[in-house]
C-alpha cells in the first residue's frame, strides 16, 4: 500500500512512508508528503485528486485529534515546510506568513517591529495555518475580534490542486467573497492553506492583570460589570474547577500611566480582595487540562454574555474544569476519563444551546470519542454540505472530520 | 442540475404572489417601476420587470421561491444608497424591497447585541442603543438612511472602521432566504458557532447568496472619552506624513481622515464647515477610549502634527464642536456638486505606506488629463475616495473623467490595493475584478455561489464577470456554452 502510494505520488515533493506517530487520531496514515510552497502543494494534491487518495493537512500537530477520526488518511500533508515570513510591511500593520509558521516564531519575528498577530495559543505550539483552520483564539479575542477578523488575506490549493487566493494585503477590502472567512475554522475540509495575511496590532507598552476569586452568587454582577467597563479591558477571563469558586482575571494594557491607572480603577469591581498583577493567573490564555492520561475531554461551549455564569455552574456541575472569555462569550471544558462523558457534553450542550450558543466536543479519548456527538445539531448544515461538495466534491481532504461527517 | 431550463418571466411570479403578498406592494406600473430604476449609483439604470415591498420574511421567501420556480432572477433592494449599483435592477427580473422590514426586535446591552430586521436604518440602531450606553461600529456616510440589510449585502464600513472593523466584525447571525428559497439560520448569537463562517461569507456577498431577512449585531459599549482633532497643513504630503507617524507611535485611533484643497473648498461652499483657510489638507483625528488613555494619545497626535508641520491645530470640547468638524467630511461627496456639475465618487483602497506615491501619481494622471481630482481619504486604512470632476455637457468629458477613474483604480491594483473597500464592486466594477482576481481566484469564488444559488438568480450580472455555469468544469468549455448558442441558457 505504502509503495502504490509513494509511487503515485512520485515527483511531486518530499515524500516518506508514515510512522506510527503519524496516525490521526488513531487513524494510521500512508505516507507524509511535505512540499515546500504552493507550487509542490498544488502537485499533490492534483495527484492524489488522480489516485483517489484522501489527505489530512497537519502543521505542527499540537490539535490534529480535534473533530472526529478521518474515514481514511492515505497522505499526511505536512505544513512545516512553509514557514517563511513573506511580508512584515511595518507602515501597513500586515504581516504575509507561511501556513507553516509557528505562532511563537511569528510573534518574536513581529515583536521587532514593536507589532503583533492578537492570537493567543491555547496549546502552545500551533502553527498560523494550523491556527487559522481551527479558528483558535483565546482571551484577547475581546479586544481586536477573533482570528476571523483578523485574517484579510489567504492563499491556499484546493483538492483538486487549483491554486487561488482571495482577500489581499489592504485590511480594507470588499472586492470578491471573504474566502479567509470561510476557511477560517474549516478544520482542513475546504483547501490546504499555504499562506495567510493578517491584520496586525502594535503591543502595548504595559499590561496588568486584575484578578479575584469570585463566589458563584456575585458571578453574574461582576461578569457583567466588567465587560461593560468603559475602562476597556482587553479580555474578561473566568477559570472554574469543580467544587470551587470561579477564579476572574482582566488584562488591561495601554501605555504604562494610563493602563497602570485603569488597572486600578478596576480592581474594585471585582470585588474585595481584587489584586493588580504584572502577570497573568497560571490558568490564563489556555486550554484546562486534567490530570489523567491520554486525550481528556475537551469541549467548546458558548453562550450570550449574560448567559456564561450559567454556563460556568452547568460545567463545573457535570464535573468540568472550564476556562475561557467571558468577555466574548466562548469557554473550554476538560474532563477526565471518570466522568460520564455523553452525560456532560448533553447537560452542556443543552444550556448552551439555551443561552444563544453551542457545544462541541474538539477532542475526547479514543474509547469515547466515536459515542458522542461531535457537533451537535448544526444550523445550515445542508448549505455546509453543498459548500463542501463544491470544493471538495470527491471528500479528499479529511472525509469524516468535520459536521455532518462531511 | 437546472442550468438548461428555459428562463420563466416576471408574469409567472407575479401570479404566484397575487394573494400571498398585498396587491398594493406588487408594482408592475411602469410610472412606480421607475422609481426603482436605480440605487444610489444614478449612471446606471434599468426598470425591474416587477417590483415587491415585502412586509415579512415570509413574503421575501415567497418570492424568491416563486423566482426559483421559474427561473427569474432576483435583486434585493434596502434603502438603495449603494453607490456601485448593486441594487439595479434586472429588466426581467422581480426587485425584492426589504425596506418595509423595519421591527427592532431586541436591544440587548447585557449580550452586547441587537436584534434587527434588515429595513432598520443604520443610526437607528445607534439611537436606540446610545441612552443605554452602546452604539452600532459600522457607520457609513449614509448612516441616516441606509438600511442594515443593505449594510450585510455590502460589507459596510465607515470612517471609524480603522479601529473597530467593518459590518462582518459586527454580524453574529443572520436569518437568510437562500436563492433556492429556504429559510435559515446562519451563525448563532455567541461566536464561533459549528461548521462553516457561513455568516462571514455571506456578509458582503452583495444579494448574490441571498437576501438577509434579520440580523443579530453586535452593540459596542460608547466609550468614556471621545477627543476630535481637525489639523490644518500645507499639503496632503504633510498630512500624510502626520498620519505615518501617528500610526508608528503604536496609536490607532478610531478614524483618520484626510481630506485636500479641492474637496476642502468644495466643503466650504457647501456646508461652511469653518476649516482652517489656506490649507493643502485637513487631517481628522478622532480618538476614543478610557479617559486617561485618550489623554495620553492626544498629548502623543498633538507633538506629531505640530512636528509634522500644521500651522493650525484644534480640538472638539464637546459633542456639538466634534459635529462641525465632522460636518465637512461627511458632506464632501455631496458638496462636491457645488464645484462641478458632475462627479464620479471612486473608491479604492492601497497600502497606507504607498499613500505618498499613489496621491503624486493622481496628481500627475490628473494634469496630464486636464481633469480635476479632489481627493477624501481614510488615510488610516488607505482607503480613498477620489471624487473626479467632469461636466457632461461637454463633448467627451464623461468619456475622460471615466478614463482617469478607471486609471485610479488601476493604481490601487499596482500597489497590491482593492478596486473597493467599502462601495463594493455591483454592477460597476464587475469588469475590473479579472484586474484583481484571476480566473482560478474567481472560479473559486464561483464554488460559493453555486454551493447556494446553482441557478445564478440571486442578483446575476453583479461582482463576477460572466461567470461559468455551476456543475461545469473550468477551461473544458471553449467559446460560448453550448447551451448559450442554443439559445437555452444565459451565462450570468
Amino acid at each position: 500500500m505504502g509503495d502504490d502510494v509513494l509511487t503515485s505520488l512520485a515527483g511531486t515533493c518530499t515524500l516518506r512512508e508514515a510512522q506510527p506517530g503519524d496516525a490521526v487520531d488513531g487513524v494510521p496514515a500512508t505516507v507524509v508528503a511535505s512540499p515546500a510552497d504552493a507550487g509542490e502543494t498544488s502537485a499533490l494534491m492534483r495527484a492524489c485528486d488522480a489516485a483517489g487518495l484522501t489527505v489530512v493537512v497537519r502543521g505542527n500537530a499540537s490539535k490534529l485529534s480535534w473533530g472526529r477520526p478521518p474515514e481514511r488518511v492515505d497522505v499526511v500533508l505536512d505544513t512545516t515546510g512553509m514557514d517563511a515570513l513573506v511580508e512584515h510591511s511595518r507602515g501597513d500593520l500586515i504581516a504575509t506568513a507561511g501556513a507553516g509558521m509557528p505562532l511563537a516564531v511569528l510573534r518574536d519575528r513581529l515583536a521587532e517591529g514593536g507589532h503583533q498577530l492578537v492570537v493567543d495559543d491555547l496549546v502552545g505550539i500551533s502553527t498560523l495555518g494550523g491556527a487559522v483552520a481551527t479558528g483558535l483564539a483565546g482571551p484577547r479575542r475581546m479586544w481586536t475580534g477573533a482570528l476571523r477578523d483578523l485574517v484579510i488575506g489567504v492563499r491556499f490549493v484546493r483538492a483538486d490542486g487549483t491554486v487561488a487566493k482571495a482577500g489581499g494585503k489592504v485590511v480594507k477590502n470588499v472586492a470578491g467573497y471573504d474566502l479567509s472567512k470561510l476557511l477560517t475554522g474549516s478544520m482542513g475540509t475546504l483547501a490546504v492553506i499555504t499562506e495567510v495575511t493578517v491584520r496586525l496590532h502594535p503591543v502595548p507598552a504595559s499590561s496588568w492583570w486584575v484578578g479575584a476569586t469570585v463566589p458563584p452568587d456575585r458571578l453574574p454582577q461582576v461578569l457583567g460589570t466588567l465587560v461593560a467597563s468603559q475602562l476597556v479591558p482587553h479580555a474578561v477571563e473566568v477559570h472554574a474547577v469543580p467544587g470551587g469558586d470561579p477564579q476572574v482575571a482582566a488584562l488591561v494594557s495601554g501605555t504604562p500611566a494610563g493602563s497602570a491607572a485603569r488597572a486600578e480603577a478596576m480592581a474594585p469591581l471585582l470585588g474585595a480582595g481584587a489584586q493588580v498583577a504584572e502577570e497573568p493567573p497560571s490558568w490564563w490564555g489556555r486550554i484546562p487540562t486534567s490530570d489523567g492520561a491520554g486525550s481528556p475531554l475537551l469541549l467548546r461551549t458558548t453562550a450570550r454574555l449574560s448567559g456564561i455564569p450559567e454556563l460556568v455552574a452547568e460545567a463545573t456541575g457535570a464535573g468540568l474544569t472550564v476556562t475561557g472569555s467571558a468577555g466574548a462569550g466562548v469557554l473550554h471544558a476538560a474532563g477526565d476519563g471518570g466522568l460520564d462523558a455523553s452525560a456532560a457534553v448533553t447537560a452542556l450542550r443543552t444550556t448552551s444551546v439555551r443561552l444563544g450558543g453551542s457545544t462541541v466536543v474538539l477532542d475526547a479519548p479514543a474509547a469515547t470519542k466515536t459515542t458522542l456527538d461531535t457537533w451537535g445539531e448544526v444550523p445550515a448544515l445542508d448549505l455546509m454540505r453543498r459548500v463542501r461538495n463544491e470544493f471538495d466534491p470527491r471528500r479528499t481532504l479529511a472525509p469524516g472530520r468535520f459536521v455532518g461527517d462531511l | 442540475m437546472t442550468n438548461s431550463q428555459p428562463r420563466g418571466s416576471v408574469t409567472a411570479v407575479l401570479e404566484d404572489l397575487r394573494g400571498v403578498v398585498a396587491a398594493a406592494h406588487l408594482l408592475t406600473d411602469p410610472a412606480q417601476l421607475v422609481t426603482y430604476e436605480c440605487d444610489g449609483l444614478a449612471a446606471y439604470r434599468v426598470t425591474p420587470g416587477l417590483v415587491v415591498l415585502a412586509d415579512t420574511a415570509e413574503e421575501v421567501a415567497a418570492v424568491v421561491r416563486s423566482c426559483a420556480r421559474h427561473r427569474v432572477p432576483f435583486v434585493a433592494r434596502g434603502s438603495g444608497t449603494g453607490l456601485s449599483g448593486g441594487a439595479l435592477p434586472h429588466a426581467e427580473g422581480v426587485l425584492v424591497v426589504t425596506s418595509r422590514l423595519r421591527t427592532l426586535h431586541a436591544m440587548r446591552p447585557e449580550d452586547q447585541r441587537a436584534v434587527v430586521d434588515p429595513g432598520v436604518i443604520n443610526l437607528q440602531v445607534s439611537r436606540e442603543a446610545t441612552p443605554l450606553g452602546y452604539y452600532f461600529a459600522p457607520d457609513p456616510s449614509s448612516q441616516q438612511i441606509c438600511s442594515i440589510g443593505g449594510n450585510v449585502a455590502e460589507n459596510s464600513g465607515g470612517a471609524h472602521c480603522l479601529k473597530y472593523g467593518f459590518t462582518s466584525n459586527h454580524v453574529l447571525a443572520l436569518d437568510v432566504v437562500t436563492p433556492t428559497g429556504e429559510q435559515v439560520t446562519l451563525g448563532t448569537e455567541a461566536p464561533d458557532p459549528p461548521g462553516y463562517d457561513l455568516v462571514g461569507a455571506f456578509v458582503g456577498s452583495e444579494g448574490t447568496l441571498g437576501v438577509a431577512t434579520r440580523a443579530v449585531v453586535r452593540l459596542t459599549r460608547l466609550p468614556e472619552e471621545v477627543r476630535t482633532v481637525l489639523a490644518g497643513f500645507r499639503s496632503t504630503d504633510q498630512a500624510g506624513a502626520a498620519t505615518s507617524a501617528i500610526i508608528a507611535a503604536g496609536i490607532v485611533p478610531a478614524a483618520i481622515e484626510i481630506m485636500d484643497a479641492l474637496a476642502i473648498e468644495a466643503a466650504e461652499k457647501a456646508v461652511s464647515c469653518g476649516y482652517p483657510a489656506g490649507a493643502g489638507a485637513v487631517l481628522v483625528v478622532e480618538l476614543d477610549g478610557a479617559e486617561q488613555e485618550v489623554e495620553h494619545e492626544y498629548a502623543e497626535v498633538e507633538r506629531i502634527c505640530r512636528e509634522a508641520g500644521t500651522f493650525e491645530f484644534r480640538m472638539a470640547t464637546d459633542a456639538a464642536e466634534r459635529a462641525e468638524i465632522w460636518k465637512g467630511r461627511k458632506s464632501a461627496f455631496a458638496a462636491v456638486g457645488r464645484i462641478s456639475p458632475d462627479y464620479i465618487v471612486q473608491d479604492g483602497v492601497v497600502p497606507r505606506t504607498s499613500l505618498p506615491e499613489v496621491l503624486r501619481r493622481m496628481g500627475e494622471i490628473s494634469a496630464e488629463r486636464g481633469v480635476r481630482v479632489a481627493n477624501v481619504f481614510h488615510a488610516g486604512d488607505g482607503n480613498l475616495h477620489p471624487l473626479v470632476l467632469f461636466d457632461a455637457s461637454e463633448e467627451g468629458a464623461t468619456e475622460r473623467a471615466e478614463e482617469v477613474s478607471g486609471m485610479i483604480l488601476d493604481l490601487c491594483i499596482e500597489h497590491g490595493g482593492s478596486i473597493t473597500g467599502e462601495h463594493g464592486v455591483g454592477a460597476d466594477k464587475a469588469r475590473y475584478m479579472p484586474r484583481m482576481f484571476t480566473d482560478d481566484d474567481l472560479d473559486t469564488m464561483q464554488l460559493v455561489r453555486c454551493a447556494f444559488d446553482p441557478d445564478g438568480i440571486a442578483n446575476p450580472g453583479k461582482v463576477y464577470p460572466t461567470p461559468r455555469l455551476c456543475g461545469e468544469r473550468p477551461r473544458v468549455v471553449q467559446g460560448a456554452h453550448p447551451l448559450q448558442e442554443a439559445g437555452m441558457a444565459e451565462v450570468f
